[in-house]
C-alpha cells in the first residue's frame, strides 16, 4: 500500500521528536468538523492487478497498433524511432524538475538549447522557446505577443478559417477576458484575399496555417508584405514534418511560427501530452512567454546553459507577466530533439517525401472510385479532401467494423458546408497494401 | 577552433558531432508507391539538421542525462513541487499500445476504454477534493488556474454581474496566481499576511466589496501552514458575492485530511505531476484538472466525458461520450488534455486506493514536521508551528553575515542533495522552502538534517566553502548575467532578412 517506507518504529520516533502522540495531532489547525473525511475510493490494488485493469481498458480501444490509420486532423501516426523511448525513460531526464538549478540540470538545459536551435533551422526563424502545452496554446500565446507588440492598441486578430478549429477555439478561450477580437473565420469560406481585405490599423496579427487544416499549401507569396504594410504581424501555424520539404516560414516572411510537434516522434496518446512550439524573430524575443535557454559560462570558464530572460516570467513579474505559463513540455522537447537528431538533414526530408508520395498515390486511387472526388485545386502535402457519396460517419463505421481501418476526419463536424467531405491523412507508416485496402473498402462500402 | 576553449566544453552540441553526409539509414522504408513529381517551386533549399549516426545520438543524450540530478538519483526536497517517487509502473501503463496509439479524433465508439478511464478519474478527483464535477482538460497547474478564473468570470457575467473586476491574492501566493488573474482581464489586489503567516483579515474585510470577483488562495499556504481563519476568509469573500479559488499545488498536505469543496471552495485545480506523482519531465508535461461545485459545473472547460447511454439488458457497460458543458468557457487545448498523464494518475490512485491515498498526506506532513523540529535549533523557522507538507526556514545567520540562502543551496549539492526552493515565498527573507514528501525514509531525512547542520557550521567556520560551492557538480556556478547579455539562444544562427 502506497510508496511509503515508514516502519512503526520510525513513526514513533518521529512523533516523539515532534512532541505529539499520534499522526492525527499534526492536523489540529484544520477545522475539526471537516477533518479526516471519508474517501469514497476503491480498495488498494497491487501493481500486478492494476496492470491487468489498465490493460483491459487499453484493449477496449481501437488503436493504430491493430488498425490501419488514415485519420490526421492535427495529430498524426508518424513513426517514432526506438531510440526516443529509451532516452525518454532515462530517470535522469523524466524525474527531474524544471532546471532552476543550472549546476544540476545541464542535461535538460542543453537539450532545450539544441531543440531551440533545431527549431530555428526548421522554421527559418531566429529564436525559439522551450515549448508550450500544444500547438493550439502556442497560437494563443502568439496572440498575446502580437497585441503587446501593437502596444495594446491593435486588438483585432484575423484568423484564416483554414486553421485547425480547435486552435481557433483555444485562442478565443484564452482571450475572452480581454478586448482582443477574432475575425476572419466566421463563414468558414473566407479566401486569403478576403483576409487581406480585413487588414487595418487596428489589426495586431493575421494567422494562416501551412499546410492548412485541409492539407493544402496556399500561395502565400506577397502575403507578409501586405500584412507588414498594415503594421501587423504574420503568424504561421505549421506542420514540422512538412518543413522537411517545403519553403520555410522565414522565407515567406512570417514573424511568429507556432505549431504542434507531436509528429516528431511523440505518440498519439489520445491527444496528449504533445509539444507546442514557438519560434520568432530576435526583435520579439523579450515579449514571448515560456522558458528560454541561453548559452553562458560557469565560474571556471566552462560552457554552460541556463534559463535566461527570466524577468519576463510569472514567478518574478507576477501580475505584470504576459502569461502565467511555468510548466512547459520539457520531456516532449527532448523527444522532438532526439527525433530531429536521428532523422537529421536527410531523414526528415525523406519522411516528408514518403508522406507526399503516399498521400498522392492514395488521392489518385480514391479519385478514380465511382461517386468519390478528390479536391486538388491546391497543392497538398499528406492530407486531402475527399467528397464521398455516402455520409462520412456511415463510411467510417463500416471501415472500422468490417475492415479494421480508422477512416478520415468528418469535416462536416466543423464546417457545415463541407458535409459529406472526409479529410484523409497518409503518412510514411501506411504501406501501399494498406492504402489499397482502404481504396477497396471504400469501393465496396459505397457500391450499389 | 581554439583548443583551450574546446577543452572547456563538457559535451559538444549535437551539431558538432558527426560529419557531413552521415545519416541513420535504418529507420525508413523504401517508397512502395509510384512516385509523383515534387512541386519544385514550393520546396526549401537546405535543411540545417545534424548529420550523425544512431550511436552518436544515443551516446550524446545518455551523456546529457548524466549531467542532470533527478528524483531517481537522490533526495529532492524542492518546496511547492512535490518531488515524490514516480512509480515505474505508471510509465508502463501510459505506454500500453491501446492508449499510446489511440487517435484523439476517433469516434467515441472506438475509444471506450480511454473514455472510461477519464470518466472514472474525473469522479475520483471530484471525490478526493469534495467537488461535484471535474474537467481533465487543463495541461498544467497554470492552465487549471486560468480555467478556474475564467469560470469565475463567466459565472458573474452570466448573472449580469459585470462590475466585478478584481481578484484578491495573498502576498504569499505563487506568481502564477496574479499572472493568471491579469491574463483573464482582472485587476489583482494583493493582501498582506499577518505575523502568523495567515491572511490579514482586516485587510481582507477592507477590500471585500461588490467589485471583487473572487479570491485565489493556496491551502496550506506557501509558507507551509494551515491558515487558522480559512473558514472566515471563505465567508467574507462569499458574503461580498465573490467566489473562492483554491490553488491545489499543495494538495499533498490535504489528501484524506480535508475536502476543499466541503470547506466552501468553489473551484480548485490539481497538479497531477505533484499530488499524483506523474513525472515532472524536466519541466513538463504536467496536467492541471479543475474540480468545481454545482455553482460552476456548467462553466467547466470542455468537452468532458459523460455517460451518454446507461448500461441496459444488452450492454453491461455504459456508453461514454463527449459533452460540452452548457455554459462552458470553451476549449483550453486541442483535443482532450494530457491523456498520458491521466493514465499515470489513474494507475497511481487505483493502486493506492482509499487506504493508500489516506496515508500519503499523513506521512508527507509527518516528514515535514520532523524536519522542522530537528532544524529549528540551527535555522530560523519564521512560522514555527505545526506545518503542512513543507516547511520554510531562513537561510542566513547573524554570525555569518556573508552567507545567503543561495550559498546554502549550492553547498547542499556537494552532499548529493537537491536544494530546497529558494527565495520563495517572497515574504520570507532568504527563504528555503523544504518539502520532503512521503516517499522519503527517516534515514534520508536524518542525513539531510545532519548535512544542513554541517553546512550551518561551515557557514561560520569556512564561509568560502559555501561561496565557492558547488564543487562536485558538472559545472560550477553559472553566469546568468552573461547569458542575458549575450543572448545566445541557438547554436546555428539564422538571420531573417
Amino acid at each position: 500500500m502506497a510508496y511509503i517506507p515508514h516502519t512503526d518504529a520510525d513513526r514513533a520516533a518521529m512523533l516523539a521528536a515532534i512532541g505529539v502522540n499520534t499522526v492525527d495531532e499534526l492536523f489540529d489547525a484544520v477545522p475539526a468538523e471537516h477533518r479526516f473525511p471519508k474517501l469514497d475510493l476503491p480498495k488498494p490494488m497491487s501493481e500486478m492487478e492494476a496492470l491487468w485493469e489498465l490493460q483491459a481498458l487499453a484493449n477496449a480501444n481501437a488503436a493504430a497498433n491493430e488498425y490501419a490509420m488514415f485519420l490526421g486532423a492535427g495529430a498524426y501516426n508518424h513513426y517514432s524511432p526506438s531510440v526516443i523511448n529509451h532516452i525518454l525513460l532515462r530517470g535522469e531526464f523524466y524525474t527531474a524538475y524544471t532546471p532552476y538549478q543550472p549546476e544540476l540540470s545541464q542535461g535538460t538545459l542543453q537539450v532545450i538549447f539544441e531543440w531551440q536551435s533545431m527549431l530555428c533551422a526548421l522554421t527559418g526563424m531566429e529564436a525559439a522557446n522551450a515549448s508550450h502545452y500544444d500547438g493550439a496554446t502556442s497560437l494563443a500565446e502568439a496572440v498575446t505577443v502580437a497585441v503587446a507588440q501593437g502596444r495594446n492598441k491593435r486588438r483585432k486578430v484575423i484568423l484564416s478559417p483554414n486553421i485547425h478549429p480547435h486552435y481557433r477555439a483555444v485562442a478565443r478561450t484564452y482571450h475572452q477576458g480581454t478586448a482582443t477580437r477574432f475575425v476572419g473565420d466566421k463563414s468558414g469560406r473566407a479566401t486569403l484575399d478576403d483576409l487581406i481585405d480585413m487588414l487595418d490599423d487596428n489589426t495586431a496579427m493575421l494567422v494562416v496555417q501551412y499546410p492548412n487544416f485541409f492539407g493544402q499549401i496556399e500561395d502565400l507569396t506577397g502575403l507578409a508584405q501586405k500584412v507588414h504594410d498594415a503594421g501587423a504581424l504574420l503568424c504561421m501555424v505549421v506542420d514540422p514534418i512538412a518543413l522537411g520539404l517545403f519553403k520555410t516560414p522565414g522565407e515567406l516572411g512570417a514573424d511568429i511560427v507556432v505549431g504542434e510537434g507531436q509528429s516528431l516522434g511523440i505518440p498519439l496518446s489520445f491527444g496528449g501530452p504533445y509539444l507546442g512550439f514557438f519560434a520568432t524573430k530576435n526583435e520579439f524575443v523579450r515579449r514571448i512567454a515560456g522558458r528560454i535557454v541561453g548559452e553562458t559560462v560557469d565560474a571556471d570558464g566552462r560552457r554552460a546553459y541556463v534559463m535566461t530572460l527570466r524577468p519576463r516570467e510569472q514567478d518574478i513579474r507576477r501580475e505584470k507577466a504576459s502569461s502565467n505559463i511555468c510548466t512547459n513540455q520539457g520531456l516532449l522537447a527532448l523527444a522532438g530533439c532526439v527525433y530531429l537528431s536521428l532523422m537529421g538533414k536527410h531523414g526528415l526530408r525523406r519522411v516528408a517525401e514518403l508522406c507526399y508520395q503516399k498521400a498522392h498515390y492514395a488521392a489518385k486511387q480514391i479519385a478514380e472510385l465511382p461517386g468519390f472526388s478528390v479536391n486538388t485545386t491546391l497543392p497538398f502535402f499528406k492530407e486531402f479532401i475527399v467528397t464521398c457519396p455516402r455520409p462520412v460517419h456511415e463510411i467510417n463505421t463500416a471501415l472500422l467494423e468490417d475492415y479494421h481501418i480508422i477512416g478520415g476526419y468528418d469535416l462536416g463536424k466543423d464546417y457545415p458546408d463541407r458535409t459529406g467531405q472526409m479529410l484523409i491523412a497518409v503518412t510514411e507508416t501506411n504501406p501501399k497494401s494498406e492504402i489499397d485496402d482502404l481504396v477497396e473498402a471504400l469501393r465496396e462500402i459505397t457500391k450499389g | 577552433m581554439d583548443t583551450e576553449k574546446q577543452a572547456k566544453i563538457i559535451e559538444p552540441v549535437i551539431y558538432d558531432l558527426g560529419s557531413a553526409g552521415r545519416k541513420v539509414s535504418t529507420l525508413l522504408p523504401e517508397c512502395d508507391v509510384p512516385e509523383t513529381e515534387l512541386p519544385s517551386e514550393l520546396l526549401r533549399d537546405d535543411l540545417d539538421l545534424p548529420e550523425v549516426s544512431e550511436l552518436d545520438v544515443v551516446r550524446h543524450f545518455v551523456k546529457l542525462s548524466q549531467l542532470n540530478y533527478a528524483i531517481d538519483k537522490g533526495f529532492y526536497p524542492l518546496g511547492s513541487c512535490t518531488m515524490k517517487y514516480n512509480p515505474k509502473i505508471d510509465e508502463d501503463t501510459a505506454r500500453l499500445p491501446g492508449f499510446a496509439m489511440l487517435h484523439p479524433m476517433q469516434d467515441p465508439d472506438s475509444t471506450q476504454g480511454a473514455l472510461a478511464l477519464m470518466y472514472t478519474l474525473q469522479g475520483w478527483l471530484a471525490e478526493i477534493a469534495g467537488f461535484s464535477a471535474c474537467s481533465l482538460q487543463p495541461a498544467a497547474g497554470a492552465q487549471g488556474e486560468l480555467a478556474g478564473i475564467l469560470m469565475i468570470r463567466a459565472y458573474h457575467v452570466d448573472r449580469g454581474d459585470t462590475a466585478r473586476t478584481r481578484i484578491l491574492v495573498p502576498n504569499s501566493a505563487h506568481g502564477t496566481n496574479p499572472a493568471t488573474s491579469s491574463m483573464a482581464g482582472f485587476t489583482v489586489v494583493e493582501l498582506p499576511s499577518n505575523d502568523d503567516g495567515d491572511v490579514d483579515l482586516e485587510a481582507l474585510r477592507r477590500e471585500a466589496d461588490e467589485s471583487v470577483a473572487g479570491m485565489m488562495i493556496t491551502v496550506p499556504s506557501t509558507l507551509g501552514v494551515f491558515d487558522k481563519n480559512i473558514q472566515e476568509i471563505i465567508k467574507i469573500v462569499h458574503d461580498c458575492g465573490g467566489l473562492m479559488y483554491m490553488d491545489g499545488a499543495n494538495m499533498n498536505a490535504l489528501l484524506g485530511v480535508i475536502k476543499p469543496g466541503e470547506l466552501g471552495f468553489d473551484v480548485m485545480h490539481y497538479n497531477l505531476h505533484k499530488t499524483f506523482s506523474t513525472p515532472h519531465g524536466g519541466g513538463g508535461p504536467g496536467a492541471g484538472p479543475v474540480a468545481v461545485n454545482d455553482r460552476l459545473k456548467d462553466f467547466l472547460p470542455g468537452p468532458v466525458v459523460t455517460i451518454v447511454e446507461e448500461p441496459n439488458e444488452l450492454e453491461a457497460a455504459p456508453l461514454y461520450g463527449w459533452t460540452m458543458p452548457s455554459k462552458s468557457i470553451g476549449r483550453l487545448k486541442a483535443f482532450h488534455g494530457n491523456f498520458g498523464m491521466h493514465v499515470r494518475a489513474y494507475t497511481y490512485i487505483r493502486m493506492h486506493g482509499d487506504e493508500g491515498i489516506n496515508a500519503i498526506s499523513r506521512h508527507a506532513v509527518l516528514n515535514a514536521n520532523y524536519i522542522r523540529v530537528r532544524l529549528a535549533d540551527t535555522y530560523k523557522v519564521p512560522y514555527n508551528r505545526m506545518c503542512g507538507h513543507e516547511v520554510v526556514v531562513e537561510g542566513h545567520f547573524e554570525d555569518a553575515p556573508g552567507i545567503h540562502a543561495l550559498d546554502i543551496s549550492k553547498r547542499l549539492m556537494d552532499y548529493g542533495i537537491h536544494p530546497p526552493t529558494n527565495y520563495f515565498p517572497l515574504i520570507v527573507p532568504e527563504a528555503l522552502l523544504i518539502e520532503p514528501t512521503e516517499s522519503e525514509s527517516k534515514e534520508t531525512l536524518d542525513y539531510f538534517i545532519e548535512v544542513m547542520k554541517t553546512i550551518a557550521a561551515e557557514a561560520k567556520e569556512n564561509p568560502d566553502l559555501l561561496h565557492s560551492a558547488p564543487h562536485v557538480t558538472p559545472v560550477s556556478r553559472v553566469d546568468e548575467v552573461l547569458a542575458a547579455k549575450q543572448l545566445v539562444l541557438c547554436c546555428r544562427p539564422v538571420t531573417v532578412g
